[in-house]
């Protein structure tokens, strides 16, 4: 399908790249000093002796960075302990990575606090050598590093039925993260057990209270991407993300990227636990629901400007971030018009398969109202739909695999607010 | 110790066509051990505990250990509702519980005994897990007051939502299992038999 461009109102005053120094996101609440009239440079205090260097790299006292428990949609500012997930600040970030602490969270009985040197990975059912292999085993097993995204089920899920005009990018979008996995691939861990010809799913079980269990389907893809990880940008995983050791099936659902994992059984079918019937499966129109509709489909959201942010006539950096389950996004294209014309915007290289990749896109806002949209397309020709074609398809009621675009509307005052397109 | 006299060449990207050793890790499990983390259920009954229990005797266990959270009668706790809801999935709101929605009778004996009592995972007997299992489909007009729940009859409970479910057809036809660039699965079948390799 070709992507329509037309014109857009004040794009012959679209402004180069080159001749934009410095013209990088607003890090909203992350130490962006004005550049109030009347500063000299003698006003910038004085150079001064620093703090003593230190085991561990804290972030500047002027930077405010935090995730945000939430406990489902519309159910925010809860106390945590009421909370079922932690938000990603999507909006407070730039590139393409997620600070580890940073890495949202969707824990369904809390966070395990497990000693590694007492956790064992059992793994048995179609198998000819069941094994029990500690955290040192697979320490010393050739791993593989792979960056990837990890997007929970419900990300977008505010928007289904009505759009609340005070939801930051961070409620709207914070469930998805991108981080560097290090880890075991599972083929290796199948040939270890001598997996049977007819185990074409496996049941991964983690070692938290509700013992999460999933049944994940043995494709091709599936076999020769995922990984039994331990290893999270460059260190041992955090506990919110499954420490010791968790299940990597990139482009897949988050759920089933099982944490504190201590289970995996090999099977001739799914198990059909309780999170893969009651829970993540999608109400459509008809009173049916989806099942085992594991991959996360083709998604970008504007991250700035954003919801609640405010932004002054003339040039502004539209920044985002796009993604897909199926592989690498191809292209992103904006709107400043709520859709009706289109135009390309830049990548940031590299462009990763199943990670996010950041895009660009310079634009002049001239004071009047305007709705700002991203679309992204992926190598496979999947395109984000609207949300409009999105509900089409689906329905309101499937409160999971949200991927419609994102509409930021800006008034004539500057206030960006979350609307539905 | 290595299992394989032969060097299996791993398909890890970046690992060429090198060959790579195949070392024995880990130990084997004793039955015992396997028996005790075992824990899961499947729709055809299989992983089911002996026992049975009766929705009468699921209701004080209910009352003790569940309604805090669920509302006595499943209704009404600040947790997931558990009763009702049949006919509203189709609605703008729908009311997603063990009548209206799940599909398997299994799932329930699974995530209980896996997953509740929330502060206490696990430490309902076999029976007393049948006889919650027995009170919910009880409440749910799925079983009658007096009919005992257990091993032997809980696969046959057919739920309502039963073939309410779309299995994405991705996922649910697996393409032909390769095991040493050997094709050894028919395609479009799960659950075939397919040649030991």
């Amino acid at each position: 399908m070709s992507v329509e461009v037309g014109p857009v109102p004040g794009s012959e005053r679209l402004v180069s790249r080159r001749n934009i120094l410095g013209a990088t996101a607003a890090l909203a609440g992350a130490a962006a000093a004005s550049a109030a009239a009347g500063d000299t440079l003698a006003e910038v205090p004085a150079r001064e002796p620093g703090s003593s260097l230190s085991a561990h790299g804290e972030r500047s006292q002027f930077v405010k960075l935090a995730r945000l428990p939430e406990a489902g949609p519309g159910v925010r500012n809860v106390d945590p302990t009421d909370a079922i997930n932690s938000k990603t600040p999507i909006g407070d970030l730039v590139g393409t990575i997620t600070p580890t602490d940073l890495h949202y969270e969707r824990s369904h009985s809390g966070v395990p606090d497990i000693d590694p040197a007492k956790h064992r990975l059992l793994i048995h059912g179609l198998v000819d050598r069941a094994r029990v292999l500690t955290l040192a085993d697979l320490r010393a097993m050739p791993s593989v590093s792979r960056t990837t995204f990890l997007e929970c089920t419900g990300n977008g899920w505010e928007n289904w039925k009505h759009a609340d005009p005070t939801l930051t990018v961070q409620n709207t979008h914070g469930l998805v993260s991108t981080n560097e996995w290090t880890g075991i691939p599972l083929t290796y861990l199948a040939d270890l057990v001598g997996r049977r010809s007819e185990s074409l799913w496996m049941l991964a079980e983690g070692g938290d209270a509700a013992g999460v269990a999933r049944s994940i389907p043995l494709t091709d893809e599936i076999m020769r991407e995922a990984m039994i990880a331990f290893g999270q940008n460059g260190e041992p995983l955090r506990p919110a993300q499954g420490y010791p050791i968790r299940l990597i099936v990139p482009g897949c659902e988050g759920n089933v990227n099982i944490k504190w994992l201590r289970r995996l059984k090999f099977g001739d079918g799914p198990w059909m636990t309780r999170w893969e019937t009651a829970r993540y499966t999608q109400l459509m129109a008809d009173g049916r629901a989806r099942q085992f509709q594991l991959r996360m489909d083709t998604n970008s959201v504007i991250t700035s400007p954003s919801g609640m942010m405010q932004i002054h006539p003339g040039y502004q950096r539209i920044t985002g971030l796009a993604w897909s389950g199926h592989g690498r996004i191809d292209r992103v294209d904006v709107s400043v018009d709520g859709g009706r014309s289109w135009l390309r915007a830049t990548l940031d290289a590299p462009v990763l398969p199943k990670a996010q990749a950041r895009f660009g896109f310079d634009w002049m806002w001239d004071g009047s109202p305007a709705t700002i949209v991203s679309r992204s397309t992926d190598e496979r020709g999947n395109i984000q739909p609207s949300r409009q074609q999105l509900i089409d398809k689906v329905g309101t009621n499937a409160l999971f695999h949200f991927n419609g675009q994102q509409t930021w509307a800006v008034d004539t005052s500057g206030r960006v607010r979350n609307v539905l397109a | 110790m290595f299992w394989r006299s032969a060097l299996i060449a791993m398909a890890i990207p970046g690992c060429g066509a090198a060959a790579t050793l195949h070392p024995d890790f880990g130990r084997a499990p004793s039955a015992a051990e396997v028996a005790s983390w075992d824990i899961d259920v499947r729709p055809d009954g299989r992983g089911l505990s002996p026992g049975s229990g009766t929705p009468e005797r699921g209701r004080q266990v209910f009352e003790e250990n569940c309604a805090a959270c669920h509302g006595t009668g499943g209704v009404g706790g600040i947790k997931d509702r558990l009763v009702g809801g049949r006919g509203t999935l189709a609605t703008d709101k729908p009311v997603k519980t063990i009548g209206s929605y799940w599909p398997y009778a299994t799932t329930l004996f699974d995530y209980i005994r896996r997953a509740m009592p929330y502060q206490a995972p696990g430490t309902l007997s076999a029976d007393d897990t049948y006889a919650v299992v027995a009170y919910l489909l009880n409440l749910n007009g799925i079983v009658g007051s007096n009919t005992s729940v257990g091993r032997d009859t809980l696969a046959s409970i057919r739920m309502p939502n039963r073939d309410g479910f779309v299995p994405d057809e991705e996922f649910s036809r697996l393409k032909p299992l390769r095991i040493d660039s050997k094709v050894v699965a028919p395609s479009g079948n799960a659950r075939a038999p397919a040649p030991h390799r």
